[in-house]
């Protein structure tokens, strides 16, 4: 009995095995140059990254408008 | 070869599912079990006697435990085929970053206990978040005003998540349950009345989150599984098995890169899925202990997961491989939460102690240590136009970096 359900659970891990060892891969290195290449391109819109000034960052603002 | 069925041996593949659990209880789906809820160390081989009578059965075992060994060092092989360079020595001509100057701009005190999670409005400026007392609240983060709370009827709970068009949020935890709340323009509503549960797991909900619209939730437990739920008629649309162990977060891809999610667990795994299949298409198990947190690269190529190791990790999904390493000598306490700035250049991770540590994520250095909170970090987001991120804590506040 527990034979045979170990049995379906290991077949289902070497099936899974199978699947993983068959994808396609690329090298750390392209892989690597596309991320940097995306934070590049990106980093001016980045507002945590460039520190967005006190006037544009909404959280940043010190004053707190008040309704006389 | 009697003897070597019924060796004590519990070979890697097998201990790969076997339990190693932090606080499971509950019952696996039948599918990911090999064993039992009560087996002990004792039980995991067949008993000399049964081996006599079953040598079909051990035979096929053995034979499937060789090839899931051989798959795993050609998986290993596939792998390091392919790294040729680390992430770092790529990012060597960037310019490194300047100073940071993050301070805390807002702080939301309201939560009576532990802050386990939180989560922003598309909107960018309300958040809701939630606690060990069973407490709900959204914010305004602009004003710390509370707009509305909401109690729970369990104590930790430990998932909360905005609906995509602000009028809902869906929390749960001990519970096991995960629960869709309507928000009232009326503040006077109680919105307890207007509850719906959705999900139904065998163990705590630990994460949730809407998929691209209201309709649809996914969630993940203590039970081992995640599952993405239709909101509407509470119906199980697609359950995903394999981790070996609770599962503790989820992030869902950026839309543009498609239907998966990843997921780590107390298993050391992070798994990413195909949420029409329900397949696991890729997973990575480098970390040294159990994973509290995940986030996708902006992208889409790649996602981050902080650990109880004490380390935050980046895995490239294309090179289908660990690279890079966020870790220092002189942090020994597990990271709880990670996020990405816009740009994906900036790591901010949630520790347990006390502190947010700011990494750049190519060079895999930290460029900035964040103090204020007075008890663990527990969750972390940064908001949705980039602006500010938040971080909740066991120091019972919330707080808006920027």
């Amino acid at each position: 009995m527990s034979g045979s359900s170990n049995i379906v659970a290991m077949k289902k891990i070497v099936q899974q095995l199978r699947f993983e060892a068959n994808i396609n891969r690329v090298k750390v290195s392209q892989a690597a140059a596309e991320l940097q290449q995306f934070c590049m391109q990106n980093a001016l819109q980045d507002p945590l990254l460039t520190g967005v000034s006190s006037s544009t960052n909404p959280f940043r603002t010190q004053k707190l408008c008040s309704f006389v | 070869m009697l003897g070597r069925a019924s060796s004590c041996d519990v070979t890697p593949a097998a201990s790969a599912v076997s339990c190693v659990i932090r606080s499971f209880r509950g019952s696996l789906s039948p599918v990911g079990k090999i064993n039992n809820n009560n087996s002990g160390p004792g039980e995991r081989y067949l008993p000399r006697k049964m081996a006599a009578q079953e040598v079909q059965p051990s035979e096929t075992i053995a034979k499937l435990k060789l090839e899931s060994e051989t798959l795993k060092t050609k998986l290993e092989e596939e792998r390091a085929k392919l790294h040729d360079v680390e992430l770092h020595q790529v990012a060597e001509k960037v310019e490194p970053l300047g100073q940071f100057v993050m301070k805390t701009r807002r702080t939301l005190k309201g939560h009576g206990n532990k802050v386990l999670c939180m989560d922003w409005c598309k909107d960018k400026r309300r958040i809701v978040s939630s606690s060990q007392d069973g407490k709900v609240i959204v914010w305004d983060a602009f004003t710390t005003n509370k707009e509305h709370a909401v109690t729970m009827p369990c104590t930790w709970v430990m998932a909360c998540a905005y609906a995509p068009s602000g009028c809902a949020v869906a929390c749960g935890g001990l519970d096991n349950k995960c629960s869709v709340y309507p928000l009232s323009l009326d503040k006077n509503e109680n919105l307890a009345a207007k509850k719906k549960s959705v999900a139904m797991h065998t163990n705590y909900l630990s994460a949730c989150s809407f998929t691209n619209s209201d309709m649809q939730i996914l969630t993940s437990s203590g039970d081992g599984t995640c599952a993405l739920w239709d909101v509407e008629s509470g119906q199980l649309l697609q359950s995903f098995h394999g981790h070996a162990a609770d599962v503790l977060c989820l992030d869902l891809a950026p839309s543009e890169t498609g239907n998966t999610f990843v997921s780590g667990g107390c298993d050391k795994k992070a798994n990413v899925w195909d949420m029409r299949t329900g397949q696991c298409i890729q997973s990575f198990e480098t970390h040294e202990s159990d994973i509290n947190s995940v986030r996708y690269y902006p992208s889409g190529d790649a996602f981050a997961s902080g650990s109880d190791d004490a380390t935050c990790r980046l895995y490239d999904l294309r090179a289908d491989r660990e690279v890079a390493i966020y870790s220092k000598e002189s942090i020994i306490f597990g990271a709880s939460s990670v996020d990405f700035s816009l740009s994906g250049r900036l790591l901010f991770g949630g520790y347990n102690d006390y502190t947010i540590n700011v990494w750049d994520v190519l060079k895999g250095t930290r460029v900035a240590i964040l103090f204020g909170h007075e008890n663990r970090v527990s969750t972390l987001r940064v908001s949705p136009d980039g602006t500010a991120f938040c971080s909740g804590s066991w120091d019972h506040t919330l707080r808006v970096w920027a």
